[in-house]
């Protein structure tokens, strides 16, 4: 059967006669009315994830990974029940989508009794670590349980259709989801405004240890909500199966956008989910008329737009009290005594003899380790001391990368001064982007990071011409004196290591002092006659400087530069290393960079399963240690070291 | 019994002679052979883990027959996550660490060119399987990488010859916004262009890979009016492009030219709402009566019980032509690999086909055919078999296009 042909003609001469005869001024008005559904149909399931993300954040101040995980979940649990149920029966159908959501939420319970629950009173930002590590697990576990093919849903009844709307045809479904977003967000709106329940909600919202210390079961609050937003990601993902394959790509690809919605909206805001959400389906359906090119990039243009002119989002607040309640107080960041220094140069003098004793294959790994950790170390000197997470820091390493390769394929330039380039590259950008960053705080500040490596990425993907775009840039190899696995070692080796001492002396340095009083009372601060802003301004550009002779250093290392090399997973590499080493110590990122790539390196070669494996070692490594790897060991010593005095028990002290 | 260090150490060392000796009579000759295959396996699962087991069939099927060289041929395989830098960081691995003759593998283009440059670099054998982009034998060509899978090149002008019989004159496109969507567009254009002067082109839409917003994109290509669409989306984005384009009506009434759709991994999926009418390159896995596909099937399916998709093709393929370079080349050696590999000829699923001398490209070919619906499950019909040794350039033109030679 092949009707493909006898339709064509007739069919085919009326639409000829169609477009000619069409005034276009009603067309165009047609086109843009429709997109403008197309728009309102895409922003519902987005909200509905981006809603629990928010809901999740404004109270346990968890900046959730897994929530796109969960949407995964929700999708692909519903295809498997409404497949059971009987797919064509209301009830089935319905039932599916429902039954799927409430299983989601489960989940999410699991999820948050077994992990989270340990590790709340980490420092800022350390149960991302956690939830990343819930990613990785449920992306094998998703590929296990249904496969790697995708999974197309059944229509749902009674939305089979489509209407004629504005001259096009417009499918039911979609109107269904148009009318889905409102719903939901009334439905959370009587939720939060009439029962109980919702007002610890939003107290919680505005100030948790209020509300722990009004006696409201904190435990049960925690539990309850991440389960509610676990629900709203699962219903999301259900609810797409009508429209869009159930892929094992769709984690990632929700997340991203969740995060932009909820943060163009106001942290912790529902109503600003439900506007952002709209705003972002709507320029998408536009852009792609105007822009077909950039529509990934977009949404992050309007955030990074966003967070400049509003800073806490559309309908967010300014947080109540200073930004990092949560968790003991940073501990004061010392210089090394005796022991340290002695374990830092036999640490160094170890990895000098390397070459002597080890085999080729063994230096190519310590090659990148040592260049992660000089990555690391560079992140953590604006985050730790800086106390300015960033999610887009591969964007400096990206641009040192970049800096270097450029050189080499338009200037000709052999690798020494390609090398030296490179920072510069970087350090501009950083300057530039820096500018607009410290001017935020918090996870504002980390999402204005992350627009900015997302647009530069998107240059270097679309430039094509000039940066040869994903498919790169190639033949960047070092000078011929380096090209030995043994020198180029060295060549690393010596530079990151030079690097990251000039890294740990700044800290300790005025300029560092100044920075750590910046991050914990900038009120003060300033009182007492430091410029905040331009201390700030000043770490970030030397973070991104550093990252940036990371990244010139990886680029010969590994003789060709992609988009890849500023992609959001390189950022969140660079994240969990700092993270897992301990962000409120100095040598914690080295730790953690050689403990994190060389894992994850190790588990890739060892099995397919890696992700599974990983995933499990960095959520058994967080449970055990809720301090990072590093912070937890100084921990430990100096519980040792004071025993007898009881009074440091309260640094210790568990919830 | 107890064994001390002594009577070990002896025992190891008598032992070590009798394991040398026939070592020593032939050179190099006492271990396996070894492949290092570094693929996206994690991040590509629904063509790649076809592909792994079409490969060990081949593998399998080489080392029953008791391998070559009279050595066995032993497969390494390693995930690159969909990262070329990761990709090549196991490259480095497999080569100084697992010493491994030669390399193969590779799903996105980037990182085909990331592990051919690295190949370049280090003077090791890579064999690309699968990356399509025409850079990798063309623009980045080097002497020590060969690809097997027909190029974008090769499958647009494959689709071209079709479309040029169109009436249509005005089209739009749909691409995936990488580089493997904007060649294909590229060269479907300019052929289409030169076979047919007057085809206007009226709309193009390029929505990210993976995150098509399906609604939108439809409405965007229907604005247009065209009497025909180009189509090089595939997996979950052609999926979500077919299903809103059925209810919305973009397909009726117009011919649909698509690279890729005819493959059992992007069609299967869509079941019951797989396209009708589509012109597509492809693989009609279950009417392919020749007799190398029929023993090639038989034996997948019995080894997996399932059926081949397209890149069990490809593994397959890749597999036996490794081992027919290694018997040509009668050695291990890379630079004699390489010379044996320009112009080999090689059994595949498909019939005899050739790695040219010219640019290193197999002339592999594929299915063209249209989609139709049996069964509730999409299946090509009217397909032919298009040899790719006749869509590539002429020679001159393929030398322009590869400085390297």
């Amino acid at each position: 059967m092949d009707p493909g042909p006898p339709l064509r003609s007739a069919q085919d001469d009326a639409r000829f006669r169609d477009s000619h005869q069409a005034p276009h001024g009603s067309c165009m008005i047609d086109l843009i009315l429709t997109q403008t559904l197309n728009g309102l149909a895409s922003a519902s399931s987005l909200f509905l994830v981006a809603s629990g993300l928010s809901i999740i954040f404004g109270v346990t101040r968890i900046v959730n990974f897994a929530h796109g995980s969960l949407y995964m979940l929700g999708a692909y649990l519903a295809w498997t029940l409404v497949g059971r149920f009987g797919p064509a029966d209301a009830l089935g159908f319905w039932g599916g989508v429902l039954v799927a959501a409430v299983l989601t939420g489960l989940i999410g319970v699991v999820i948050e009794v077994l992990i989270l629950r340990r590790i709340y009173q980490a420092p800022e930002l350390f149960q991302l670590l956690a939830t990343f590590g819930v990613v990785l697990m449920l992306q094998d576990v998703a590929l296990g349980i249904w496969g790697a093919e995708d999974k197309i849903g059944p229509r749902a009844p009674g939305f089979k259709s489509f209407v004629v709307i504005f001259g096009n045809r417009f499918p039911t479904y979609e109107l269904f989801l148009i009318a889905v977003g409102p719903i939901v967000l009334l439905i959370l709106w009587l939720l939060f405004q009439k029962t109980r329940w919702g007002t610890l909600v939003r107290a919680a919202t505005q100030d948790r240890e209020m509300v722990g210390a009004l006696g409201v079961n904190q435990r049960l609050l925690f539990t309850s909500v991440f389960a509610f937003g676990s629900m709203l990601a699962g219903l999301g993902g259900a609810l797409q199966l009508p429209r869009e394959a159930v892929t094992l790509h769709m984690d990632l690809a929700m997340i991203s956008e969740a995060f932009v919605v909820v943060v163009v909206g106001g942290l912790g805001s529902v109503t600003g989910a439900y506007l952002a959400a709209v705003l972002i389906g709507i320029l998408h359906a536009f852009g792609i008329l105007i822009f077909p090119k950039i529509t990934l990039v977009l949404v992050f243009l309007v955030m990074a737009v966003g967070l400049v002119v509003k800073p806490y989002g559309l309908m967010g607040k300014a947080p109540v009290g200073h930004s990092r309640a949560h968790g003991p107080p940073e501990p004061l960041l010392l210089p090394a005594d005796g022991p340290t220094k002695l374990a830092g140069l036999i640490g160094l003098v170890i990895l000098a003899l390397v070459p002597l004793l080890a085999p080729d294959h063994i230096l190519l790994t310590l090659t990148e380790l040592v260049i992660f950790a000089l990555f690391a170390t560079s992140l953590h000197f604006m985050m730790g001391p800086g106390g300015m997470a960033s999610f887009g820091h591969a964007a400096y390493f990206g641009l040192g990368a970049y800096g270097a390769a450029l050189a080499v394929k338009w200037l000709g330039a052999p690798m020494e001064p390609a090398l030296l380039l490179a920072p510069f590259l970087a350090g501009i950008a950083g300057v530039v982007f820096g500018w607009f960053c410290v001017r935020l705080s918090g996870v504002y500040l980390a999402m204005l990071t992350l627009a900015f490596a997302q647009i530069a990425w998107a240059t270097a993907f679309q430039s094509v011409d000039l940066t040869g775009g994903d498919n790169g840039i190639l033949g960047v190899w070092p000078s011929a004196w380096a090209a030995s696995k043994t020198v180029y070692y060295y060549l690393t080796l010596s530079i990151c290591a030079a690097a990251i001492v000039a890294l740990r002396l700044t800290i300790f340095s005025p300029f560092g002092y100044g920075l750590r009083a910046a991050r914990d009372n900038a009120l003060r601060a300033e009182a007492i006659g430091l410029d905040v802003v331009r201390i700030q301004w000043v770490a970030f550009a030397v973070a991104a400087f550093c990252a940036g002779i990371a990244g010139g250093l990886f680029a010969f290392f590994k003789g060709s530069v992609f988009p890849t090399y500023m992609a959001i997973p390189r950022s969140v590499d660079a994240l969990l290393m700092v993270l897992l080493g301990g962000v409120q110590t100095v040598s914690g990122p080295i730790i953690g960079a050689f403990a994190y790539a060389g894992l994850s390196e190790q588990l890739m070669k060892m099995t397919m399963y890696w992700r599974f494996v990983l995933g499990l070692s960095i959520v058994l490594l967080v449970v055990l240690f809720p301090r990072g790897l590093v912070g937890t060991a100084l921990a430990l010593r100096e519980r040792w070291r004071k025993e007898p005095q009881p009074a440091v028990s309260l640094v210790e002290a568990k919830p | 019994m107890t064994i001390d260090r002594r009577s070990f150490l002896a025992g190891a060392s008598a032992s070590a002679t009798i394991l040398a000796a026939p070592g020593l009579v032939q050179a190099q000759g006492a271990g396996p052979i070894k492949v290092g295959e570094i693929n996206s396996y994690t991040a590509q699962p629904a063509f790649l883990k076809p592909y792994r087991q079409g490969w060990e069939l081949a593998l399998e099927q080489i080392n029953a027959g008791g391998g070559v060289l009279g050595r066995k041929i032993e497969t390494i395989f390693r995930d690159d996550g969909g990262k070329p830098e990761d990709a090549v960081r196991h490259a480095g691995d497999l080569i100084n660490a697992e010493k491994v003759d030669l390399l193969s593998g590779g799903f996105l283009s980037n990182v085909g060119l990331a592990i051919a440059d690295f190949a370049n670099q280090n003077k090791r054998l890579y064999v690309a399987s699968e990356p399509l982009s025409d850079a990798i034998v063309w623009a980045k060509g080097n002497r020590y990488t060969f690809r097997l899978r027909p190029s974008t090149y090769m499958q647009a002008a494959m689709l071209v010859e079709e479309a040029a019989k169109l009436p249509a004159k005005k089209w739009a496109i749909v691409a995936p916004n990488y580089e493997y969507g904007q060649s294909a567009v590229k060269w479907f254009k300019d052929l289409l262009k030169k076979a047919k002067p007057d085809v206007e082109f009226v709309a193009e839409q390029f929505p990210a890979l993976g995150r098509i917003d399906a609604g939108a994109t439809v409405q965007a290509l229907e604005a247009s009016k065209p009497d025909a669409i180009f189509n090089v989306t595939f997996g979950g984005d052609l999926t979500n492009f077919v299903r809103q384009g059925n209810t919305r009506g973009l397909f009726e009434g117009r011919t649909v030219v698509s690279m890729l759709t005819g493959e059992p991994e992007y069609l299967d999926p869509l079941g019951a709402e797989a396209p009708v009418g589509w012109i597509v390159t492809g693989y009609p896995q279950a009417d392919i009566k020749t007799p190398e596909h029929v023993k090639f099937r038989e034996a997948y399916m019995k080894k997996f019980n399932d059926y081949p998709r397209l890149g069990s093709v490809v593994g397959f393929d890749t597999m036996n032509s490794i081992g027919a370079a290694l018997t040509k080349a009668g050695s291990t050696e890379t630079e004699k690999l390489v010379d044996a590999l320009k112009g080999l000829k090689f059994p595949s699923a498909f019939g005899a086909a050739e790695y040219r001398a010219v640019d290193h490209q197999s002339t592999l070919g594929a299915y063209v055919g249209k989609t139709a619906l049996k069964d509730g499950k999409g299946v090509m019909v009217d397909w032919s078999y298009r040899d790719g040794a006749k869509y590539l350039p002429s020679d001159a033109e393929v030398k322009v296009l590869r400085p390297a030679g």
